[in-house]
């Protein structure tokens, strides 16, 4: 069941951002297959499409900051059998481009990947216009959509390159951080099913994005205090690799779910609707309440809306406690 | 001014020195020759109203906002710290002073035009002004509220836009040519005036001028020059989201010093 390996977490190794994995993978794809293009909104040198557009110019459109028609004009790219990649933040793309994400992408279930950047409370100093905490939300809500969330650099490489081949509307948030290491080259990761990194009987922690070193940290701190945990990366959101959670489930009988989003909406809604169904055992969720947050460096951040490995080991004790 | 822009932007690492230099001197002319308002009581019912919807130009915003007296200029120095007032960008529950939460750009004009609005159904004559930018004129929303803000004659409104021929990725020319910007705004029903939006001159004559225009909606499309007053940022858009090092900002404190506007 293993199919994945953790690198020596315990020392913070960090690698490069999932936006920086974008940037690079996506002219590694435009060399490969001549139907990709790429649309930016005027933030090509942020989502990193940029090093796109100086590969290949005449495959990539900066549309100026216009995420709605960069939407619509990359749907209609799709239409005419392109492959059509479109960047913008997180927050401005998905929620200035849901309508034409709704009926131009995902109704007609176009081939176009929204792969956006600064998702999440990282974005640290900027503040809430450019803090995406909701795109979960909406994208899981719109049927025909894969929502995936890389933890680092090397999944985020992998988990876009299977997006690229995947026909149909992918979501992807990449984060604008340099990322903590979770993966070791050769590590083989599916999009669509989660991997374990830890194994423990005691509780199962379910995580996904820079929460996946927070919950690895965790493990090690409720090992100290002798509970073994079950570590996994749930990369794709939807469609949520419901087999995984039933055996987590059942092996561990208590689940945390650990995003960088709001508390609606997200990994903890799709993991305890489909727990609920399944096998329900208590869920505990570290997540952003209901609130926005606020301008401040990305680490002060973490700890004051609750996103730190403390906050996961405090939510899986209460869970264990709920058996 | 200019010199609080850099050092608050020097001590926070981060946010945009570019824009917020280029519309300070419009700013600062605006509060201090044109509204009517009261810093000591931010929430006036019948105060000017100010959105700055080209939010990520906010240090310039607070800079003005500390000078007259909203809050104490020390607070400047908070700037986008966790717990702080004053955000990376603009938010109204936070900051006295502050009209609309802005940074998602294009959306300031369609506020701007419901506050309008709101003093015509109110019969109250405050006076309402919204700063955008020329990126922030690709969005399409910018151009509905054009529309609409002509079609329903909103004449206790005034846009400003401050054309610094400069967006995020690059001169604006290259990524969306929005030329000729004037016509465009004319064709759409506004009554247009350029200017040149660092003379102090220009700036009085046209803000007077749209106090006196009826029946249609103002605009002052200001050319400005992005990154104002500091000889290496000046049209240099590297400096669009990237703050000052500290070597940086000593030098363009230096060059401000020597300098009066
Ligand atoms: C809807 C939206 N899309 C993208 C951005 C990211 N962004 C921030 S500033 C900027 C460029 C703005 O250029 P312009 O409007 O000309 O402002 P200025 O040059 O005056 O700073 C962009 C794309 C944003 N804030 N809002």
């Amino acid at each position: 069941m293993k199919d994945a390996a953790m690198v020596n977490v315990r020392e913070k190794k960090l690698g490069q951002a999932t936006r920086d994995a974008y940037g690079d993978v996506l002219v590694e794809l435009g060399r490969e297959n001549p139907d990709i293009v790429v649309l930016d909104a005027d933030l090509s040198k942020s989502t990193k499409t940029a090093a796109f557009g100086k590969a290949f110019p005449d495959r990539f459109f900066n549309c100026g900051i216009q995420e709605a028609n960069m939407v619509g004009i990359a749907a209609g790219l799709s239409y005419c059998g392109k492959i059509s990649f479109v960047s913008s933040f997180a927050c401005f793309l998905t929620c200035k481009g849901y309508d034409q994400l709704r009926m131009s992408v995902a109704f007609p279930s176009a081939n176009v990947k929204v792969v956006t950047s600064h998702g999440g409370i990282s974005v640290g100093e900027d503040g809430v216009s450019q803090q995406s905490i909701e795109d979960f939300a909406l994208m899981t809500a719109l049927p025909n959509f894969y929502v995936i969330v890389p933890a680092d650099g090397f999944s985020a490489k992998a988990l876009i390159r299977q997006a690229a081949c995947h026909k149909g509307p992918v979501y992807v948030r990449c984060g604008r951080p340099k990322t903590p290491v979770i993966y070791d080259n050769g590590v083989r990761l599916q999009m669509g099913k989660g991997s374990i990194l830890e194994e423990g009987k005691d509780v199962g922690i379910i995580a996904c994005g820079l929460l996946v070193y927070e919950a690895l940290q965790a493990a090690q701190i409720l090992l100290v205090k002798g509970i073994r945990a079950s570590v996994v990366d749930m990369h794709t959101i939807k469609p949520l690799d419901t087999d995984l959670i039933e055996n987590l489930a059942r092996k561990t009988g208590a689940l945390v779910t650990c995003e960088e989003h709001s508390m609606y909406g997200g990994l903890s809604a799709t993991v305890s609707q489909a727990a609920a169904r399944i096998h329900p055992v208590p869920i505990e969720t570290v997540a952003i309440k209901d609130t926005f947050a606020e301008s401040g460096a990305p680490e002060e951040l973490f700890e004051h809306y609750g996103l730190t490995a403390k906050h996961i080991v405090e939510a899986a004790l209460k869970a264990v406690q709920r058996k | 001014m200019r010199k609080d822009i850099i050092r608050m932007l020097a001590k926070s690492k981060s946010g945009h020195p570019g824009g917020s230099l280029s519309i300070i001197d419009i700013l600062t002319v605006l509060y201090y020759e044109f509204l009517r308002h009261d810093p000591k009581r931010p929430h006036w019912e019948d105060r000017d109203r100010v959105i700055l919807s080209k939010g990520h130009a906010a240090p310039a915003l607070y800079a003005v906002l500390a000078h007259t007296g909203y809050f104490p200029r020390e607070t400047l120095l908070t700037l986008r710290t966790l717990g702080s007032i004053l955000q990376g960008h603009p938010d109204q529950k936070r900051t006295p002073g502050i009209e609309a939460s802005t940074g998602s750009l294009g959306q300031g004009l369609s506020i701007a035009i419901g506050c309008a609005l709101a003093a015509q159904v109110s019969k109250k004559d405050f006076y309402t002004y919204v700063i955008l930018s020329d990126g922030e004129c690709n969005e399409g929303q910018t151009w509905e509220a054009v529309m609409s803000a002509a079609f329903r004659k909103v004449d206790n409104l005034t846009a400003i836009v401050d054309l610094n021929a400069h967006q995020l990725d690059g001169s604006t020319k290259e990524i969306l040519n929005m030329d000729p910007v004037p016509d465009k705004w004319k064709s759409f029903g506004w009554a247009a005036q350029e200017i040149d939006g660092h003379d102090y001159r220009q700036i009085i004559d046209a803000l007077s001028w749209a106090r006196s225009v009826h029946g249609k909606p103002t605009v002052i499309l200001a050319r400005t020059v992005k990154g104002k007053g500091i000889s290496f940022m000046e049209n240099n858009n590297h400096y669009h989201g990237v703050a000052p090092t500290p070597d940086e900002a000593e030098k363009a404190l230096a060059e401000l010093e020597a300098k009066t506007f």
